[in-house]
C-alpha cells in the first residue's frame, strides 16, 4: 500500500499542469482517487466527511455482483459441457476456467469502450472523471447472451454512455439506467443476438477448452430460456438444454439457459445481502419489487389461461426464471435513477415488479420484460419523488395553517 | 438580388424549418426509413410550399383577416390532393410507403408557419423563393437522416445493397433500431447538436 502511494506521489508531477503527461491528466486523476479515498477537503463553512465517496460506493456493487459473475462464468462452462455430454469427464476448473474464458472478453470490451468515452468526454470537458461506469461496466456483460458478438457490445456501451448518460450531464445524471440502456439498444438493434434459442449456450472451444458445438457434431438440444419455452410452449414445464424437466430448485440454483449474471438466485441473493448491509442499496425498492411481482403473477395464476401459459406460470417460478432477480437487487436500486423519497420508493419498485410481470403475460413479442418494466419506472421515478415532497410540503403547510 | 438570394439560402442552413425551428418533425421521423420516399416527400412538400405561397402571395390583399386560415387551408388542400393524386398515378410504390404522409402535409407546420409569417407579407417572387429554400430546407434534412438510417438499418442505398456481403460474413448486422422511429429522433437531435455546436449563434442563452 505504501509502496503504491509512493509511486503515485512520484509520478503525480508529470500529470499536474505543464508537466510532460499533462494531456493524460483525468486519466491520472481517476485511477488515483479509485486507489486511494482523496485528501481534499473543504476550506469553508462547516461540512462533517465519511470516507465513503462515489468511487467507494460503486465498487460496493461491484463487490457484490461477483458471486452473479463467478456463477455465471460456471454456468457457461456447464451449459457447454452439459450439452456436448462431456460433463461427467470435465473437472470443475476446467468447466470454469472454459466460462472465464468465454465472459472474460466480454468484461474486457465494455470497460474500455465506455471508460475510453468516460475518459476521453473529461479531459475534453477538463473535468474529473466519473466513476459511474465501474457499475454499468461490470453490469453490462452479466445481462447479454454469452453468444452475442462483442462488436455489438462495444456498439451499444458506445450508444448507451453517449445518449443515456454523457448529454445528460454524466455520473448522477442520466435518468435511465446506462446498463439497461446498452440491453435495451442489443435488443431493439439486433433481436436475433439477444433473443430466441440459439445465444444462451456458448458454441464455440476455446484454447482446446470447451466443446465445439457449431458444426453440427451435437444435435438434439434446446437453447431456450425458461421464459422462452414457456412462452412458446404449451405447458409449464421448463426444460433444461437437453430436454429434462426442472424445478423450483434448479431455477434457484442457476444451471440453466439464460444471460450471463442473471440465472442463480442464490448468487445473486448473496449480492443482495452485500448490498443491503453496506447500505448502498435500499430494502424498500428490492422488496417491492418482489412484492409486485408476486402479487401480479399470483393475480395472473387465478386467472389463467387457456393458450397463453406464461399465465400459468407460477409465482414463485415467475420470480425465479429470467432476469427478475437481478434486475430487482441491482437494477431497480440504481441510486440515481430511482426516487429519494422513502414512500416514493416503495411505489417505484411495486410498479416494477407489477409491469415486468403483466410484459410477460401479456405481450405476445418478448419473453421477458423486466428491463422495459425498469426503464419505464425510471422515467417515473422523478415524477413520484414530485407528488411525495409536495403532498409533505401540503401536510406541513396545513399544519401551520391550522396553528 | 441579394435579399432574394438571402431569402433563398437561410431556410438551408441557419434558419432550416427542421433542424433550428424543430418544425415538421412527425413526417421527418415517419418518411425517413428509406431514401427514396424520403427524397419523393421532400420534392412534394417543396412543390407544394412553394405553390401555395404564391397563390396566397397573390390573394393576400384580398383574403379577409378573419378567415385567412381557412384560405390557406384550402389552397394548400387542393394541392395536397394534386400531388398526392400524382404521385398514385406515377409513383403508386412511393405513394404505398407514405401512407397518410402526402395528405397530412395539409397539417405539417411548415406550410401554415411560412403562409403565415412570408406569403402573407410579401410579393409572389419572393414568396416563391421563400417556399422553394424552405421546402429544400426540410427535404436536406429528410435525406440526411434518410441516409443513415436506411444504409445503417438495411445496408441498401434507394434500395440496392451497399454494404458487401463479405462484411455480412464477418459477422457484420444490420441495426434493426435504425429502422424504428425513435432512432431518428436520436439522429435528428444529433444534427441539431451539430449545428449548434458549429453556430454559436443559435445557442440559447
Amino acid at each position: 500500500m505504501k509502496a503504491l502511494r509512493n509511486f503515485l506521489d512520484k509520478v503525480k508531477p508529470n500529470f499536474e499542469e505543464g508537466g510532460k503527461l499533462s494531456a493524460f491528466r483525468s486519466v491520472f486523476d481517476g485511477f488515483e482517487t479509485f486507489l486511494f479515498v482523496p485528501n481534499t477537503v473543504s476550506k469553508s463553512g462547516t461540512h462533517i466527511h465519511d470516507t465513503i465517496d462515489s468511487k467507494r460506493v460503486m465498487s460496493f456493487v461491484v463487490i457484490a455482483l461477483i458471486p452473479a459473475l463467478l456463477f455465471g462464468m460456471y454456468n457457461v462452462g456447464y451449459q457447454n459441457y452439459l450439452v456436448a455430454g462431456t460433463l461427467d469427464q470435465a473437472s470443475f476448473m476446467e468447466v470454469f476456467f472454459y466460462g472465464f474464458l468465454a465472459v472474460l472478453p466480454k468484461i474486457i470490451v465494455s470497460y474500455v469502450v465506455g471508460l475510453g468515452i468516460e475518459f476521453t468526454v473529461a479531459q475534453w470537458k477538463h473535468e474529473e472523471i466519473q466513476e459511474g461506469f465501474l457499475v454499468s461496466g461490470m453490469l453490462i456483460p452479466l445481462i447479454v447472451p454469452i453468444e452475442c458478438p462483442l462488436w455489438i457490445i462495444a456498439v451499444a456501451t458506445a450508444f448507451a454512455v453517449i445518449f443515456a448518460k454523457e448529454i445528460f450531464g454524466g455520473t448522477g445524471y442520466n435518468i435511465f439506467n446506462v446498463a439497461l440502456i446498452t440491453r435495451a439498444f442489443l435488443f431493439f438493434a439486433y433481436p436475433t443476438k439477444m433473443s430466441g434459442d440459439s445465444v444462451w449456450i456458448a458454441k464455440e472451444s476455446i484454447f482446446g477448452l470447451g466443446n465445439d458445438l457449431a458444426n453440427g457434431t451435437v444435435d438434439g438440444f434446446t437453447g431456450a430460456t425458461a421464459l422462452g419455452q414457456v412462452a412458446t410452449g404449451s405447458t409449464t414445464t421448463v426444460t433444461d438444454a437437453l430436454g429434462n424437466p426442472v424445478g423450483l430448485n434448479d431455477m434457484i440454483v442457476g444451471l440453466m439457459p439464460g444471460s450471463i449474471g442473471e440465472t442463480s438466485v442464490i448468487a445473486i441473493m448473496i449480492g443482495a445481502v452485500i448490498l443491503l448491509v453496506s447500505g448502498v442499496a435500499n430494502w424498500r425498492t428490492m422488496i417491492s419489487v418482489f412484492v409486485g411481482g408476486a402479487l401480479t403473477a399470483f393475480l395472473f395464476n387465478a386467472i389463467g389461461s387457456e393458450t397463453n401459459q406464461v399465465w400459468n406460470l407460477d409465482w414463485m417460478e415467475h420470480l425465479c426464471v429470467g432476469g427478475f432477480c437481478f434486475g430487482a437487487v441491482f437494477m431497480a436500486t440504481d441510486p440515481v435513477t430511482s426516487p429519494r423519497t422513502n414512500c416514493g420508493k416503495y411505489i417505484f419498485g411495486f410498479l416494477i415488479g407489477v409491469v415486468a410481470i403483466i410484459i410477460r403475460c401479456m405481450n405476445p413479442g418478448y419473453p421477458e420484460g423486466m428491463m422495459l418494466a425498469i426503464l419505464l419506472m425510471n422515467l417515473f421515478a422523478a415524477l413520484i419523488d414530485h407528488c411525495f415532497v409536495q403532498r409533505n410540503i401540503n401536510k406541513r403547510l396545513s399544519r401551520l395553517n391550522n396553528k | 438580388m441579394s435579399n432574394l438570394k438571402e431569402t433563398f439560402l437561410t431556410p438551408l442552413g441557419l434558419n432550416n424549418p427542421v433542424a433550428v425551428q424543430v418544425l415538421g418533425i412527425c413526417s421527418a421521423l415517419a418518411v425517413t426509413a428509406q431514401l427514396e420516399p424520403a427524397i419523393v416527400m421532400g420534392l412534394s412538400v417543396t412543390i407544394i410550399l412553394a405553390l401555395a405561397n404564391v397563390v396566397i402571395s397573390l390573394l393576400r390583399n384580398t383574403i379577409p383577416n378573419r378567415i385567412r386560415i381557412i384560405v390557406q387551408l384550402v389552397v394548400v388542400a387542393t394541392l395536397v390532393t394534386i400531388v398526392s393524386e400524382v404521385l398514385k398515378a406515377f409513383a403508386y410504390d412511393v405513394s404505398v410507403a407514405l401512407s397518410v404522409y402526402v395528405g397530412l402535409i395539409i397539417t405539417n407546420c411548415i406550410l401554415m408557419g411560412r403562409l403565415e409569417a412570408f406569403a402573407m407579407a410579401n410579393g409572389p417572387v419572393d414568396s416563391l423563393v421563400d417556399g422553394i429554400g424552405n421546402g429544400l430546407g426540410y427535404a436536406i434534412i429528410l435525406v440526411i437522416v434518410a441516409f443513415i438510417r436506411e444504409l445503417f438499418g438495411a445496408g441498401t442505398l434507394f434500395g440496392y445493397q451497399v454494404i458487401p456481403d463479405c462484411l455480412y460474413e464477418a459477422g457484420y448486422m444490420n441495426c434493426g433500431l435504425m429502422l424504428m422511429p425513435p432512432m431518428a429522433l436520436i439522429i435528428l437531435g444529433c444534427i441539431i447538436w451539430a449545428m449548434r455546436a458549429k453556430n454559436p449563434e443559435l445557442q440559447e442563452k
